[in-house]
């Protein structure tokens, strides 16, 4: 795949996304750590196991219903540490701020990072500050890496579904994208939208408490739920069947959805996580998910098959059947 | 509230009913056209495609707005925007749209101000925002969105806004049909008519094309039972030889349309021949700013031409608009062209019938 500048669709999470990471990153960095690409690293060192992960923050707005930057910092850094099976212990925190930011919407991003770093049990240990010039940025960037200590004994990540399988997601899809979208557009919609942003490693303890043997654990960020169920799909070399009744979204999400012709299956999510538990624990799983308060609308959306790997389809409500594809690029609202 | 009226049209015994109907009346193959784009995508991802009997054949017509704008226009669009001081506000799906040079994404990422806003109203108030720059909204879309443009228009000379614009490039679905029908290479035996479309123009707008070409119509909505209901009413008409224009989608679409909506579209903008992509250029089958307000036409206040181009070389948009030839045959499709680099629009816009069979087509492949 050829390109000689770097457009949006390079940063959806989609196959443009997997391209440039495949083109450009791949080939020059290329390990066997990094090259599986999970949400985070696990390195073993002296006899334990890490998980080790890092992430960069841009939104717009700063401040959305549901959350801000801050917040998201640390949850996203958070969350990508626990899908590796790992109960993450430390941030790093790293600031780019762009010159006349207020220092009102500093401290407010800042109280709410703490409050984030408090809820999930973690401490931010190092840092850094860099101000920008005026138009150098947009108002405020954030990076966060995160390192977590994995129990003996656990082992997920994305090429361990194995048929069988039963795929369970810990609540309703698209609140985070949506709400950003409307946000931003000024859109405004009967029933609030409010971004899902939570930390969830509290949550993987309760799963792996009762079912250690959790094969994949993934946060679908961006890209979306279908975008993240292809890459299990395509990394396990198994297939994947969805069913379109089960896809939990609230209704406000749905109509503005409809609305703008996007299809929630692609739309970012930043406080939910995918789990693949063998079919035997899958209720205890669920019941576990739904005990703690990130879980409640937890439910079981389908199953991980022997045929057509790599991937996903799904049985629609009526009864039809549809491929479920990975996202290509940005979805772009339609004209009619 | 929109999203819980949707639930009774994706009842799954209501579509088993409807299917089952389908089945038992179908008998001789029959080739029936969606015409619009948002009713090739929704029969993809309700299912209904995979419900339907062999019998049945569907095919995507020129109903996505992206797909029918001409070449030349998408130059004109990317002209304007490399424009110096000049911000283009522009529905999302046209961003990825190749001209004959570039696209309007690329010339963004050159430096040009490209903004997608979701009205003409929100170009308005970048408008008002930034008075120091021109602001010049592309004008894409059928009568579902003209009626909206037109107010903008006409919100803009009232308040005096006099660096706001518009690149009228509307297209009007009748006379489209009209056109298509008229082709001695089409093979379609019934049609199902634009939902959103009929909201504004209503069952009267298609009458006089009906009357013309007899052909079986149903104008239909876009849930599974909406979609379903319209197909059962076609069979129906084709097996019992007896076509007629059928509206399948009455909680929507009345014999009228919102005749206010028209009478705003039809003050600001008067009909034109213009070209559509596959279909040349149709009689009266576009919409360009009456005299009274060319104040506001983009292409003439910066001298802008449309000038015909050449389509790519290849790209089957052209026959796959009219249903003549679907995706699969298009020798570029998944091969050359894809929806991170499409050839032809067909390709580019989440509406397209080509980026609709791209993402759901692949059971089979």
């Amino acid at each position: 795949m050829t390109f000689d500048k770097i457009t949006l669709d390079h940063g959806s999470g989609g196959k443009v996304a997997h391209a440039l990471t495949a083109d450009l990153l791949l080939p020059r960095f290329g390990n066997p750590t990094l090259t599986p690409l999970n949400d985070g690293a696990v390195l073993t060192l002296g006899g334990q196991r890490l998980a080790f992960s890092t992430d960069t923050f841009t939104v717009d707005p700063l401040f959305f219903p549901g959350g801000d930057i801050g917040e998201l910092a640390v949850n996203g850094t958070v969350n990508d540490v626990a899908m590796c099976g790992a109960r993450p212990l430390y941030l790093s925190m790293g600031l780019i701020i762009e010159e006349g930011f207020a220092r009102r919407d500093l401290e407010r991003i800042l109280d709410s990072m703490q409050r984030a770093v408090g809820a999930a049990g973690v401490d931010v240990v190092t840092g850094d500050t860099k101000v920008v010039p005026r138009g150098a940025a947009d108002k405020l960037f954030i990076n966060t890496s995160g390192v977590g200590v994995i129990p003996a004994g656990i082992s997920v990540g994305a090429q361990g579904a194995r048929p069988g399988d039963s795929i369970l997601i810990s609540g309703t899809m698209a609140d985070h994208g949506m709400t950003i979208l409307t946000q931003r557009e000024g859109l405004s919609f009967e029933g609030d939208l409010r971004s899902d942003t939570a930390a969830l490693n509290h949550l993987v303890e309760r799963m792996l408490a009762v079912c250690p043997d959790i094969h994949v654990l993934r946060d679908p960020t961006r890209g979306g739920v279908g975008t993240t169920l292809n890459e299990i799909a395509q990394q396990s070399q198994t297939g994947i069947r969805l069913r379109e009744a089960d896809l939990p979204v609230r209704p406000a999400v749905a109509g503005a959805c409809e609305l703008l012709g996007f299809d929630p299956l692609y739309v970012a999510n930043e406080g939910k996580l995918l789990a693949f538990v063998p079919a035997d624990a899958a209720d205890a799983v669920l019941r576990a998910m739904q005990a703690d308060i990130n879980g409640r609308d937890a439910s079981v959306i389908g199953t991980v098959v022997d045929d057509h790997p790599g991937r996903v389809y799904m049985k629609t409500r009526i009864g039809g059947e549809r491929i479920v594809d990975m996202l290509t690029g940005e979805q772009l609202p339609r004209i009619c | 509230m929109i999203e819980r009226n949707f639930e009774a049209f994706r009842d799954p015994d209501l579509a088993k009913g409807l299917i089952t109907q389908i089945r038992s009346r179908s008998r001789r193959p029959i080739r029936l056209m969606e015409v619009c784009g948002t009713h090739t995508v929704a029969l993809f991802r309700s299912g209904v495609r995979s419900l339907l009997p062999d019998t049945i054949g569907l095919l995507s017509g020129p109903g996505c707005p992206v797909c029918v704008t001409a070449q030349g226009e998408i130059d004109a669009f990317v002209a304007l925007a490399q424009r110096p001081d000049t911000i283009v506000a522009t529905f999302g799906d046209l961003l990825r749209v190749p001209g004959s040079g570039t696209t309007l994404q690329a010339a963004k990422g050159e430096g040009a101000d490209v903004r997608i806003v979701y009205s003409a109203v929100d170009a308005l108030a970048f408008a008002r925002d930034n008075p120091e720059k021109e602001v010049v909204f592309l004008g894409v879309g059928f009568e579902t969105t003209a009626p909206t443009i037109a107010a903008a228009i006409f919100s803009a000379r009232q308040s005096g806004c006099m660096n706001f614009s518009i690149a009228a490039a509307h297209k009007t679905v009748p006379a489209a049909l009209g056109a298509l029908l008229g082709r001695s290479d089409l093979k379609v035996d019934g049609l199902l008519l634009p939902g959103h479309v009929s909201v504004m123009i209503g069952v009267a707008g298609y009458r006089p094309f009906f009357n013309a070409s007899q052909m079986p119509s149903a104008i239909t909505g876009f849930e599974p039972t909406d979609l379903l209901m319209g197909i059962a009413e076609l069979v129906t008409q084709i097996e019992t030889g007896r076509p007629r224009l059928y509206n399948a989608y009455p909680r929507a679409v009345t014999e009228g349309g919102n005749p206010k909506a028209m009478a705003l579209l039809e003050q600001v903008f008067a009909p034109a021949d213009v070209p559509w992509r596959g279909l040349g250029r149709i009689p009266a089958s576009g919409l360009v700013l009456r005299p009274e307000f060319e104040r506001f036409d983009a292409f003439r206040r910066f001298d802008i031409q449309i000038v015909d181009a050449p389509e790519p070389k290849g790209c089957a948009c052209g026959q796959i608009l009219t249903g003549t030839r679907i995706p699969p045959e298009c020798p570029l499709y998944k091969t050359t062209c894809s929806p991170i680099h499409p050839v032809g629009p067909c390709m580019v816009s989440s509406e397209g019938t080509c980026a609709a069979y791209y993402r759901y087509h692949q059971a089979s492949s």
